[in-house]
């Protein structure tokens, strides 16, 4: 049941896919530059949750690529899956640039001692730090270099830093768990998905 | 009671009204997307109803600070019987009724009695800057206007027996949207040691910015007590109890770990979870101004806790 798009589509779809995904940015720089007050007063935490919130819809829909490719039929979602997942980088950067800077004033030793003391930021920075290297051997000459076994198993740490996102987000809010735990069910489903269809896959093979 | 003082926070680190002002005049000026600017400005008309208050000059010694916009303070609140987001209140705090409204007084007391707003406004009431430091680390700084709380004490004459003073806010689930859900343990409950509510700082507040209260801001009458962390200013009172024991708060009761009685602004002590050193002086982007212990009214009330350790009484 698989179909595909026709190949001359691909990349003006990326393009749009890939302004899309900088329409969060944009935003964010237009309301520092021009609309301060839309910030609200407390334009820095606005900032930090804007982005932190952008850095797991980028990771659930990620994840959400091959799922909904199975279910679908619609092969050609493979070929976004990269620009996805650097965008959930890309955001994180900016998050934990927005908090060493507005947070931290960039003492970096202070930073480290907090990263240290809070479970919440020891977390997001494991996190992050995690998703560094999926960043940087994202490119075709590394999927080459690697081999695709070793490549595919290095990418599988989106799921622990998927999962540390979403625990990073409930241990910070003080008291309402709506949104994390909106997060979390969706993150569960879409690891769900993998589990059942890696039994489904055994067992098909002893069969 | 001997002339009263108190340091008011300097001006300089906020963001002064005339400048917050100009920015919008700029934009509506500059012609970018007139409607964008139109409703930019229909986010911060305030939902409730406001009026202009009588009040005594600050009696400080005139250092005078340039409050946080009036705009911002009204627009991100932590109401949570209003919803736990900080634009929530202002968005549906519209719906509550202030008026008629008592606030009943009893508990160890010699003449327990139910006030009426009207009259706690006709009282004397004078406008006290203070800063407001809130637990998530950042700061406002508020023209507050009302009276001390030791004032009303004196009315219902507490007995030997009030140790401890505990407010109640209102609970209307029809007219709150935040109380349908089990947030916190409703009513909101605060409390303070009876010293502390009897201390002159203790201000029993019915308005702000030379207003009645906006309703997202705890109309129409709230406790401020500007050492401590904002969370113990309940809002929308309705009763206040003269108590022989401390108090359960509505924030102990949430998470006793995180969120003491005391609740004394204090920089080193930090919450389990963030750091208390540093506050943002809102809007500042930056937490950039080192918190002061008992966020700067340490001259006034110190002494309240002497050979207390503050770290385990937090």
């Amino acid at each position: 049941m698989s179909s595909s798009l026709p190949k001359h589509w691909i990349a003006p779809l990326k393009g749009l896919v890939f302004l899309a995904a900088l329409v969060p940015l944009a935003r964010i720089i237009y309301a520092i530059a021009l609309d301060p007050i839309s910030l609200g007063a407390n334009p820095a935490e606005s900032i930090l949750h804007m982005t932190g919130d952008w850095v797991i819809y980028f990771l659930l829909i990620t994840l959400a690529v091959t799922p909904l490719r199975k279910l679908t039929g619609w092969n050609d979602l493979i070929k976004f899956r990269r620009m996805l997942g650097l965008f959930a980088f890309f955001y994180a950067c900016i998050h934990f640039l927005s908090y060493i800077g507005f947070d931290r004033l960039f003492d970096l030793s202070d930073m480290a001692r907090e990263i240290v003391k809070r479970p919440f930021i020891l977390v997001g920075f494991a996190a992050f730090v995690l998703l560094v290297p999926l960043a940087i051997t994202s490119t075709r000459g590394w999927v080459l270099r690697l081999g695709g076994a070793r490549w595919s198993a290095l990418h599988k740490a989106i799921y622990p830093i998927a999962i540390l996102g979403v625990v990073h987000y409930w241990w910070l809010v003080k008291r309402d768990i709506t949104w994390p735990l909106v997060f979390a069910v969706v993150l569960a489903g879409l690891l769900a998905y993998r589990i059942v269809k890696r039994g489904d896959k055994r067992n098909r093979a002893r069969a | 009671m001997s002339r009263f003082s108190f340091p008011v926070p300097k001006g300089s680190e906020i963001t002064p009204r005339e400048t917050y002002l100009n920015r919008r005049h700029f934009m509506a000026g500059a012609g970018v997307a007139g409607a964008l600017a139109l409703s930019g400005a229909g986010a911060f008309a305030a939902p409730s109803v406001t009026e202009p208050l009588k009040a005594l000059a600050n009696k400080a010694p005139v250092l005078t600070d340039k409050p946080t916009a009036k705009e911002l303070a009204t627009t991100y609140n932590n109401y949570y019987e209003f919803g736990t987001s900080k634009a929530d209140p202002a968005r549906n705090a519209s719906t509550l009724k202030v008026r008629p409204w008592t606030v009943e007084i009893g508990g160890e007391v010699m003449k327990p009695r139910t006030l009426g707003i009207e009259d706690l406004l006709a009282m004397e009431l004078e406008e006290r800057i203070y800063r407001m430091r809130c637990v998530e680390a950042w700061s406002m700084v508020i023209p507050w206007v009302g009276m001390s709380f030791s004032k009303i004490a004196a009315l219902v004459e507490p007995t030997s027996k009030a140790k401890y003073v505990k407010f109640t806010s209102v609970a209307r689930p029809e007219e709150m949207p935040g109380v349908r859900s089990r947030v916190l343990d409703w009513p909101y409950t605060e409390g303070l040691r009876i010293d502390e509510a009897m201390h002159p700082l203790t201000l029993l507040t019915l308005g702000m910015y030379g207003e009645t209260l906006p309703n997202q801001s705890g109309a129409p009458v709230r406790i401020v007590t500007p050492w401590k962390y904002g969370f113990k200013n309940a809002k929308s009172i309705v009763r206040i109890d003269f108590v022989a024991e401390q108090p359960r708060t509505a924030w102990m009761t949430a998470g006793a770990s995180e969120y003491g009685f005391y609740a004394n602004v204090n920089p080193e002590v930090d919450h389990p979870r963030w750091s208390q050193k540093n506050e943002r002086p809102l809007p500042a982007f930056f937490a950039s101004r080192a918190t002061e212990k008992f966020n700067g009214y340490g001259n006034e009330v110190a002494s309240l806790y002497s050979g207390m350790d503050l770290a385990a009484n937090f």
